[in-house]
């Protein structure tokens, strides 16, 4: 891509042009850009910045590789008046995210038993890809947990109040509503309650092995060799069918004519079918949270078949596949936008009220996971991040190689022996599937988050080390 | 050939093929099930249902979707599948074999079918439909 320039340090800029609204940013440093040039996703990101009604600019974040429509590692901002709401902006698992909990353990106390405390997570909380759970749940219930979210699970003795205090939301999406997701959404989800699903969805045993800010890292409750808990996953089957649905519904009363790639269809935010979306999207999403908090809850009843005394606390629950109305800046006047995150993190900076009173004074804790058997990092949101990046920034590693290629050129004995080395306990359903998560396929994560705390749009804070990884 | 993965970073795309129309929805389906499912799976259950599309591309969104539904709703796994297309109205009738997935470990899961690439094509005489899929 020629016409892509450098306009400062970690930041490019492809000028408006043709059919575009406005330009592409992207915010990388020379060696992940070279991994971005390499796939099709900053013509993606150009595609966004076609669409009707967006704001400011469209961004690849420093970990964006190619996705389906828009890229992933991307934001777009839109106008409420006359800008759209895709649900391909969001993706398909809606509301996929991260959660952390930390625990009253030490490293030292887990490091020997790893195996099998891996195993036994392994059995208590399925993967649920064509088997589904053990949890029966009810449609009455499903409803339930769609307007919500993780106090469905609270309330049926799965976790504590508190819990819900230091998730995004306080873990449920207020504009939820049922009567927008299908039967056959519901279906899809309704088994699948309680299971991480499979790809790069894990439940990891981590360690903090390096605090960056000892300030904010205290205010989050995190200190050196303390063992960490971290669940990445979303909303399962019922997500990816709202998005299919609303993406079929779009795509059927606007067309396609117009757009780049029909993958892109969208609606109005104000629109009949924009809000739909929005309400469907939310109910998604809480049944995310739930799905995350169900999953804490099987968690610390095995682990505390291990460790007695054992307690885990929720550090922080966010999405990074979602679409938000947020109020932001556009030359000089603040304005609400719907600002759509597709494998982005948020990243508020501090004092702002949607955050926990406690992490107040220095922002939103970021999550961002690393790829399987590297290191995963706990960042903090800022106030540069508003003018940069509609406050956000990545949510991973982001991937360099096709699946394909992985399954090609990769061997799962080389992985096993590779995370034995370590010492990381791995248990996975499939180690095919391992295959395509290997460290190889994805960047630099540690890259990723230098080019954001360098950047000023998510500050370094914490780095963890896994102990034991548990895939679907 | 019935169908051949490509590059994609993020998912899966691939190419199937038929001599008829039939022929490459079938082989998308296996593609499809390829996935997430390289061994043998047995042919224990039918299901039989119709869809209408409006489009091509429209029709086998429609097609490979409600397969993900059947496995994640009923855990019915894709061994074998007969697919009739009537093009004057855009309808599909398929007749699909297969297994309770609860008896297979799977390799991975599907998210979805997506418009991404997508199209059905005859090139050459023969057909062509081009699927990105999100895993």
């Amino acid at each position: 891509m020629d016409e892509l320039k450098k306009i400062k340090e970690n930041i490019y800029q492809l000028d408006k042009e043709g059919k575009m609204n406005v330009p592409v940013v992207v915010y990388a440093s020379e060696k992940l850009l070279k991994d971005m040039l390499k796939d099709k996703c900053i013509e993606q990101a150009r595609n966004v910045a076609m669409l009707p009604g967006i704001q400011k600019h469209s961004i690849a974040l420093m970990d964006a590789h190619q996705g389906y429509g828009f890229c992933i590692g991307g934001v777009a901002a839109f106008s409420m008046d006359n800008g759209v709401i895709s649900p391909g902006g969001v993706g398909y698992d809606i509301s996929c995210s991260v959660r952390l909990l930390r625990t009253n353990l030490k490293k030292s106390d887990v490091i020997g038993k790893n195996k099998e405390i891996s195993k036994a997570l392994y059995k208590s909380i399925p993967s649920g890809t064509g088997k589904g759970t053990k949890l029966k749940i009810t449609k009455l219930d499903m409803h339930s947990i769609l307007k919500n979210g993780a106090k469905w699970a609270i309330e049926n003795n799965m976790g504590k109040k508190e819990d819900l205090e230091y998730c995004e939301e306080n873990a449920c999406m207020e504009d939820a509503d049922a009567k927008f997701v299908s039967e056959a959404a519901i279906s899809r989800g309704i088994n699948q309650l309680g299971s991480i699903g499979s790809g790069n969805h894990f439940i990891e045993i981590q360690y903090v092995d390096k605090i960056f800010n000892k300030k904010t890292a205290g205010i989050f409750g995190l200190e050196e060799d303390q063992v960490v808990i971290m669940i990445h996953c979303g909303s399962r089957g019922l997500g990816h069918q709202v998005a299919s649905d609303y993406i079929k519904k779009m795509d059927d009363f606007y067309g396609h004519d117009n757009l780049p790639d029909r993958q892109l269809a969208c609606a109005p935010v104000e629109s009949e079918l924009g809000k739909q979306y929005y309400k469907a999207m939310c109910a998604a999403a809480n049944f995310a949270f739930c799905n995350k908090q169900v999953l804490t809850h099987l968690i610390r009843k095995c682990l505390s078949e291990f460790f007695p005394k054992f307690e885990a606390e929720v550090v922080y629950d966010v999405c990074h596949n979602i679409a938000k109305f947020e109020e932001h800046y556009i030359n000089g006047k603040k304005i609400k936008l719907c600002v759509h995150r597709k494998g982005a993190t948020r990243s508020l900076g501090p004092g702002r009220k949607e955050i926990p009173e406690k992490y107040s004074s220095v922002g939103q804790p970021i999550l961002i996971p690393g790829s399987m058997g590297t290191s995963s990092y706990v960042l903090v949101g800022t106030k540069e991040a508003e003018e940069l990046s509609f406050s956000s920034t990545a949510h991973g590693a982001g991937r360099v190689m096709s699946r394909s290629e992985a399954i090609r050129t990769l061997k799962s004995e080389n992985i096993k022996k590779e995370m034995e080395d370590k010492n990381i306990a791995l248990t996975a359903g499939s180690f095919k599937g391992l295959v395509e998560e290997a460290p190889e396929v994805y960047k630099d994560v540690e890259e990723v988050v230098k080019v954001s705390d360098e950047l000023n749009i998510g500050k370094l804070v914490s780095k963890l080390k896994p102990i034991a990884v548990i895939k679907g | 050939m019935k169908y051949k993965f490509l590059p994609h970073t993020a998912d899966v795309k691939f190419k199937a093929y038929g001599k008829t129309l039939n022929e490459s929805f079938e082989n998308s389906a296996l593609a499809m099930f390829n996935v997430m499912y390289t061994g043998k799976i047995k042919s224990s259950k039918q299901i039989k249902f119709s869809i209408k599309g409006k489009d091509f591309e429209n029709l086998l969104y429609l097609f490979l979707e409600k397969l993900l539904i059947l496995l994640d709703s009923k855990n019915f796994l894709v061994s074998k599948i007969k697919v009739k297309i009537n093009i004057k109205d855009m309808s599909l009738n398929t007749l699909v074999y297969g297994d309770n997935s609860g008896n297979y470990s799977l390799n991975t899961g599907i998210k979805s079918v997506t418009y991404n690439e997508m199209f059905v094509k005859k090139i050459d005489g023969k057909w062509v439909c081009q699927v990105v899929l999100d895993v």
